[in-house]
């Protein structure tokens, strides 16, 4: 599976609560949720997100509260992957659960605000299109993959109930 | 090799003989938690098409999060949840006013040593101070174990955490975990469980374990356990119901990492803004002026943290200048600092208490903060943003540094009181 996106680039320890802010925890329906996406870090995010698809951050992404609205707002948003030094580890879960791809890459500062990339699931590379540059990744284990390649948990959970 | 704490339950929940560390295990979960987010839950369990819950005894919901409701969204979740319940005939179910998740499953006997307990709630950790392996998962995690019984896990490294001094006066379990995670930051133990041992962990008593578990989350922790104890099984003795067995590691268990601390020195310590793992020592934030001051949440609203405060405040007035918000965890805690007469003397002190629940902590309702305010909590989140307005501030502390400093009117060193 390749994705191919322009960057929205942010720091390290992004958390649930700037991602999704609680006070709209009470939302259920995912195109209201992915209004508020970004609210409390990001005023311009709904308009980033036109045009780029790809969240690079650094160390700990995600960290804080389980809240599924945090991977599910972004998704809603238009965000197709997320590719991060280290997530934190229950958003690592939500996101592959709702099939985004989550890329652990050692290092991120090479890649910019802006910039074109393309991931390689499968390979396990991350091309700088912007730079022509390479980075190498752990290729996600098998299972996970699977999760993903179904389209999420729901999907994966689905065809196994009903084999 | 022998085992850790993590690597038998998990094994014993999956139905293996040893897992390790890395291996991604089909566990079979023991007790499923959920809170107001059951309502979204249920949405996604319904597109799952399947009739039934797989265990509908196995299943705890518990309103706290938004409760009583606080605005019409909110309260039409809970009335699906209150339908999801009746149409599933799930067990367990705590409405309105009974308390926070955290302190309603241990209360009520639902928390065995040795058990696999998951929760829509990250703080759901909290049950690792009873010996279970207890962690947070997403809502479609969850609506897959209604469904299933079952979740992947991947079996984690553990952190061993020995902790070793008597802590002086009116330095607590808070101050403990503040400072373990100032020191190895907020994904310290990210992926990874962390088990307790030490003499300073002996010595705290269950509602301060409680606080070390839960708080541990902040470093990243899927886990954070106590080996149960006497201490442990006389707690539980007159609210579980069967048998009770603890499980222990192995003494050729293997640790990625063993870290030994020593808090007879400890001073009360804070997290500053906004980062959990951004701790300093109370007095080099001394004499900041707060607007506001919460006394409660899963990680400090238990009846020793009522007292504590009851204590610091007796007879004694707030500063005019701050709002303290009194939060009891639990129906239970609430009685009991009721009678013991904490609740009249915060009351006389200036306190407003509301109802048990989640309350302010995630910045819902009951007490959300201005542009420009700054509050002193005993919860555990200090994020930008989290308890209200993005532009007010959040110091974590202990229940007796947030009293102090309610009474002063700005961040105060609890060591005074008894100086």
């Amino acid at each position: 599976m390749r994705i191919r996106g322009k960057v929205i680039r942010y720091g390290d320890d992004i958390n649930t609560d700037v991602i999704f802010p609680g006070r709209y925890l009470a939302i259920t329906e995912p195109e209201e949720m992915a209004k508020h996406a970004m609210e409390d870090l990001d005023k311009d995010f709904l308009k980033k997100v036109k045009e780029r698809s790809i969240i690079v951050a650094g160390k700990n992404f995600g960290c804080g509260s389980s809240r599924e609205q945090a991977v599910i707002c972004l998704k809603y948003a238009g965000i197709r992957a997320i590719v991060a030094r280290s997530f934190a580890r229950i958003f690592f879960r939500n996101a592959i659960n709702q099939g985004i791809p989550v890329v652990e890459l050692e290092d991120t500062s090479g890649i910019e605000d802006g910039e074109e990339i393309e991931i390689d699931l499968d390979e396990g590379t991350v091309r700088n299109l912007t730079k022509g540059e390479d980075y190498r990744f752990k290729p996600l284990p098998d299972f996970i993959r699977k999760i993903i390649d179904s389209g999420g948990l729901l999907n994966y959970t689905k065809e196994r109930i009903n084999r | 090799m022998g085992s850790t704490i993590s690597e038998k339950i998990l094994a014993r929940a999956s139905g293996v003989k040893k897992v390790e560390a890395g291996d991604i295990v089909d566990a079979n979960v023991d007790l499923a938690m959920s809170h107001d987010n059951a309502a979204l839950v249920s949405k996604i369990f319904k597109q799952l098409g399947v009739d039934r819950v797989w265990d509908n005894s196995k299943i705890v919901i518990i309103l706290d999060h938004r409760t009583p409701a606080n605005q019409i969204k909110s309260a039409e979740g809970h009335k699906s949840i209150r339908q999801f319940v009746r149409d599933q005939g799930i067990g367990f179910f705590y409405d309105v006013g009974e308390g926070i998740c955290h302190q309603i499953l241990p209360e009520k006997g639902h928390v065995k040593p040795g058990m696999l307990i998951v929760g829509t709630d990250s703080h759901t950790t909290t049950h690792g101070a009873f010996g279970a392996f207890s962690t947070g998962i997403g809502a479609t995690e969850m609506a897959c174990v209604w469904a299933t019984g079952k979740l992947w896990l991947k079996v984690p490294e553990t952190i061993k955490m020995i902790i070793n001094g008597k802590l002086p006066e009116m330095v607590t379990a808070k101050d403990v975990i503040l400072y373990i995670i100032g020191e190895i930051g907020s994904d310290g133990a990210n992926y990874k469980a962390i088990e307790f041992y030490g003499d300073t962990i002996k010595d705290l008593s269950i509602s301060s374990r409680m606080t070390i578990s839960n708080q541990a989350m902040e470093a990243g922790a899927k886990t954070a356990i106590i080996p149960p104890d006497d201490k442990t099984f006389d707690y539980l003795k007159d609210r579980v119901k069967g048998e009770m067995r603890g499980v222990y590691a192995d003494e050729d268990a293997s640790y990625e990492d063993v870290l030994e601390f020593d808090v007879s020195n400890l001073e009360p310590m804070v997290a500053c803004p906004h980062a959990v793992d951004n701790v300093k020592p109370v007095r080099e934030v001394e004499g900041i002026e707060i607007d506001q001051a919460v006394l409660g949440s899963c990680t400090n609203g238990r009846l020793e943290d009522i007292e504590i405060a009851a204590r610091i405040l007796k007879g004694k007035r707030i500063d005019p200048r701050v709002r303290l918000i009194v939060v009891p965890a639990s129906r239970e805690v609430y009685i009991s600092a009721l009678k013991r007469g904490y609740i009249e003397i915060l009351l006389k002190a200036g306190a407003t208490i509301i109802n048990p629940g989640c309350g302010p902590c995630l910045g819902a309702h009951q007490g959300v903060l201005a542009s420009g305010e700054r509050a002193i909590t005993s919860t555990n989140r200090n994020f930008r943003g989290r308890m209200g307005s993005p532009d007010s501030e959040i110091y974590l502390a202990s229940p007796a540094t947030v009293a102090i400093s309610a009474l002063k009117g700005e961040i105060s060193d609890p060591r005074e009181v008894v100086r």
